[in-house]
């Protein structure tokens, strides 16, 4: 068996000798020329005259090109086409992209690119939430509301109620490597695009439309990406764009990286939420109903945001059976970067939403806020106790396979949870600086893509006479082994080593019509295709040696690299060649489709997920309250990843997921200025977590359960869910600040030191 | 334009710069070790670090000229004589050290200066040492293992499960 092994990631040996190649490594013909974005300086306005002599004669230029030269469409968006690739006339943020450089050299394109001499006639820009607010300025005509029971009632007749606002900041990605992109011009008009994409399908759309070309006439090729986390599912249409149509314009091979500044200034990052809640409860801390409005900061282009804010109220509930709810979400349009996908989808904030609420509660009850939550848990679903009682979503959904409650029991006693939570209160009461804290959150987190139709997959595998094996399908591999995972699917159905299997880049001539490699669902869809496409071919070949070996197809058995026929056994290769000699096709395509899902997001009623995956996070910091200062002393985590494909993988998801997830509630604070200009543009400024920000003790297991639906192997998908476990450091320094005053601290995210000292002030007074 | 000559994993390379030419971009661009990563251009992230005349230096914090007659070391020269993976390599590649490889060959070059420095650190000096490497997918907690495994101290494996 290949599944299951903790074997390392498929290109590790490549990535230690620096011979693993991303876009940017790619070699390139002579005379490739490098492109540069000119960018806006304003956040709103218009272009009243644009001066771009001395750009044209800057040294190494070869061609500038404004939108008026495009070939075809001026559209990058993955949307609704409100993102041109060049400004139109109309700017929309500091940092939009009005002009490109095509020059001999990455440096001499981006030197020429700062000389445009552009003036404006200035609006006054829409920044904030409250603006947008203000101004009506939103996507959608209103906002979604998705609610279950009577709402109003369930709040009247609350022994207690309480209301609250919590400020969400948002995140860039900072993927390590930045977004990039290569194109090479072919015969006949053909295009082929190396990019660092999540989603190549969408930039061969993307290019195929700036082109003016079919589909057909494009080709796009991801071997791998430094990171994706998100920000690669649409934000690099514009590079690619970009690069294909200076390539055709001319005839050179054209390629493009963002420095570091530029990509945070022009690429969208994690939507910031406000999030107002007012909820009902009775004296156990039991909800009778909670009533949410989330204010969504969108930024300029609708991008995925709808998405993104319908997940955020998918997560509303997060691991809690609420007897009523209503969640209200207004889509707001700003002049700032277009927030787009990022690890968690929404689904993070909507989480830390109701997380914020159940800490609340426990404070106002004065109950330990584990309590609280266990109380609300939705009841446990088939795969472990079999129990009948079954939880249902705020958007209709049946909760089946909940293992919450028993994942919960065994994190208390392995963190020693109760034991500490009563030392954390005896050092807090000896110490008047330096106070500690401890909390544990839940994570339950809905795994399909909520767009039904995205909820499929394809792959091609070729059998080779000796015996190897050419696999590909259409994920993207972005550092978190998926290509790895897939490949031990291949391999355990044809019963060889996994290193028989050949991993190719993802390639849209090879496979058509993928969807992006994004929420958490890659080895979920392009295992099982792959799983299809093996089957397929693993069958032509049993018959084929049934028929040679004059027994049935269900006799044959592909195992250790060998396949067992009657008495006889031969090896996977020499079987490969009797079926080619027999004449038997040894290639297939395969497909996969996720059953079951069916979703309205208007009404906001249906089966968005296929599953849920679960995990929690307890957390214990220290915190000096004179400054703000503070560590993570311990950190265990319990998380359910299924009948994990491979454990070691998969728990390098949650490691780095929790500290990604931490990093956006604690450290990584983004700021914009009056005039909308991104000041924290750099890592100088814009802090995500180093080495020593992580926990001092740090123990992170898989949860022993089987997927109670039919995933590959029974595995879960573990990309996004671990995120959310962050949550346990922030509500655990809100609970170190509670000793500062009678207050409920309310502490804001990013919970930075400067926040964390301020709140212990407020509470202090 | 100044000709600089130099010894890059014990080859002797040559080539014309300008003044302003980063070390970074004369490994890259001139000489096609493109292992060594630009992941910030501003000498914070570490994904370009390299061995200048043994020290450990962010590649793109020097000029291609400064290392004139230098003895650099760039990831692609970290491998034993016979190909195979330094202890260093073997260990990032074991305890699951990488994740999306980007940040990995700097830490390797950070790492390696690190034992060559202190043999037996501990991890309290790993992390420390560490602080100019950015990782955005590991959380760090493989990679400090890893380095830890390479000092020949006992740490846990990864997924025993």
């Amino acid at each position: 068996m290949s599944v299951a092994k903790p074997l390392p990631h498929d290109a590790a040996k490549l990535h230690v000798t620096g011979m693993a190649r991303y876009t940017d490594d790619v070699p390139t013909p002579k005379g490739t020329l490098h492109l540069a974005f000119g960018l806006s300086s304003i956040a709103k306005g218009r272009i009243t005259s644009l001066d771009l002599t001395d750009v044209r004669a800057a040294e190494g230029v070869v061609r500038v090109f404004t939108a008026e030269a495009l070939p075809a469409a001026n559209d990058v968006s993955p949307s609704i086409h409100d993102e041109p690739l060049l400004s139109d006339g109309a700017i929309h943020y500091v940092g939009q992209p009005i002009f490109c450089v095509i020059a001999t050299s990455h440096l001499a394109a981006r030197k020429a690119a700062r000389l445009a001499k552009v003036e404006y006639e200035q609006d006054t820009p829409i920044l904030t939430v409250d603006d947008a607010l203000a101004a009506n300025s939103r996507f959608e005509d209103g906002p979604r509301v998705y609610a279950k029971g009577d709402i109003e009632t369930a709040l009247e007749i609350a022994p207690h109620r309480l209301q609250g606002t919590l400020e969400l900041g948002g995140q860039e990605h900072f993927y390590l490597e930045g977004q990039a992109a290569l194109a090479l011009p072919q015969d006949n008009g053909d295009m082929v695009v190396h990019a660092s994409t999540q989603h190549p399908t969408e930039i061969q759309h993307k290019v195929a439309e700036g082109l003016g070309v079919p589909f057909h006439a494009v080709r796009v090729e991801v071997r791998r990406m430094g990171g994706g986390f998100g920000g690669k599912e649409s934000q690099g249409n514009a590079l690619a764009g970009a690069c294909a149509i200076a390539a055709q314009m001319t005839g050179k091979p054209c390629k493009m990286r963002y420095d570091r500044d530029d990509d945070m200034v022009i690429t969208g990052k994690r939507h910031d939420f406000r999030i107002s809640y007012d909820v009902g409860f009775d004296d156990n801390g039991r909800l009778t109903g909670v009533d949410f409005t989330h204010l969504v900061r969108c930024g300029w282009a609708q991008d995925l945001s709808l998405p993104v804010a319908d997940r955020a109220m998918l997560h509303a509930d997060n691991a809690y059976d609420l007897p009523a709810a209503r969640i209200t979400s207004h889509r707001l349009k700003t002049n700032t970067q277009s927030a787009t996908a990022f690890r968690g989808f929404g689904g993070p904030q909507g989480l830390v939403g109701i997380e914020r609420v159940m800490d609340h509660i426990a404070h106002h009850l004065a109950l330990d806020p584990l309590e609280v939550r266990r109380r609300n848990f939705y009841p446990s679903g088939g795969s472990i106790s079999g129990k009948m009682k079954v939880g249902v979503t705020p958007y209709g959904m049946e909760v089946t396979d909940s293992v919450i409650a028993e994942l919960v029991d065994q994190l208390v006693e392995q963190s020693d949870y109760a034991a500490r939570r009563a030392s954390v209160a005896e050092w807090n009461a000896s110490n008047p600086i330096l106070k500690k804290g401890i909390a544990l959150t839940p994570v339950k987190f809905g795994i399909s893509f909520t767009l039904t139709h995205l909820n499929q997959a394809g792959a091609l595998v070729h059998v080779y006479s000796d015996g190897s094996i050419h696999m590909n399908h259409g994920g993207t591999e972005m550092g978190q082994g998926l290509f790895q995972k897939v490949a031990q699917v291949a391999a355990d159905r044809f019963g060889i080593d996994v290193g028989a299997v050949k991993i190719t880049a993802t390639d849209t001539g090879k496979v058509p019509n993928t969807s992006a490699t994004a929420a958490s669902s890659g080895s979920d869809l392009n295992g099982m295709a792959v799983k299809v496409a093996c089957d397929t071919i693993r069958d032509r070949m049993a018959e084929h040696l049934a028929e040679l070996y004059q027994t049935t197809p269900q006799k044959i058995v592909f195992a250790d690299g060998q396949v067992q026929v009657g008495a006889e056994s031969i090896p996977f290769g020499h079987a490969a060649q009797l079926c080619y000699e027999g004449r038997v096709s040894l290639s297939s395509t395969g497909f996969y489709k996720t059953p079951e899902v069916a979703w309205d997001r208007i009404k906001g009623q249906g089966r968005p997920f296929y599953y849920f995956a679960y995990g929690a996070a307890v957390s214990e910091v220290v915190v000096d309250t004179l400054s703000g200062e503070n560590r993570i002393l311990r950190t265990d985590i319990l998380h359910d990843a299924g009948s994990s494909l491979n454990p070691a993988l998969d728990i390098g998801q949650i490691e780095g997921g929790f500290v990604q997830g931490a990093g956006w509630l604690t450290m990584e604070e983004l700021v914009w200025d009056d005039a909308g200009r991104l000041r924290t543009h750099a890592p100088s400024t814009y802090k995500i977590p180093a080495v020593a920000d992580r926990p001092e003790v740090f123990n992170v297991h898989l949860f022993d359960n089987v997927n109670a639906s039919e995933t590959i192997y029974r595995s879960k998908a573990v990309g996004e869910p671990p995120f959310m476990h962050g949550t346990s450091v922030f509500l655990a320094l809100s609970h170190a600040l509670s000793d500062c005053g009678a207050e409920y601290p309310a502490l804001d995210a990013p919970a930075t030191p400067e926040r964390l000292m301020m709140t212990a002030d407020r509470l202090a007074q | 334009m100044a000709k600089i000559s130099m010894t890059v994993n014990g080859k002797a390379v040559s080539g014309e710069v300008e003044g302003r030419t980063l070390l970074s971009a004369f490994l890259r661009d001139d000489q096609g070790l493109t292992g060594t990563h630009i992941g910030c251009d501003t000498s914070q992230c570490g994904a370009c670090n390299v061995h200048v005349n043994g020290v450990n230096v962010k590649s793109c914090t020097m000029l291609a000229a400064e290392a004139d007659g230098a003895e650099v070391t760039t990831i692609e020269g970290m491998s034993n004589a016979d190909g195979s993976l330094s202890v260093v390599q073997q260990a990032f590649q074991d305890y699951h050290g990488l994740q999306c490889g980007f940040c990995t060959p700097g830490m390797v070059m950070t790492a390696a200066a690190l034992l060559k420095e202190n043999p037996k650190p501990t991890e309290a000096e790993v992390r420390a040492y560490l602080e100019g490497n950015i990782c955005r997918c590991t959380g760090y907690h493989n990679i400090v293992k890893a380095i830890m495994a390479a000092s020949g101290q006992d740490v846990m494996p990864v997924a025993a499960e």
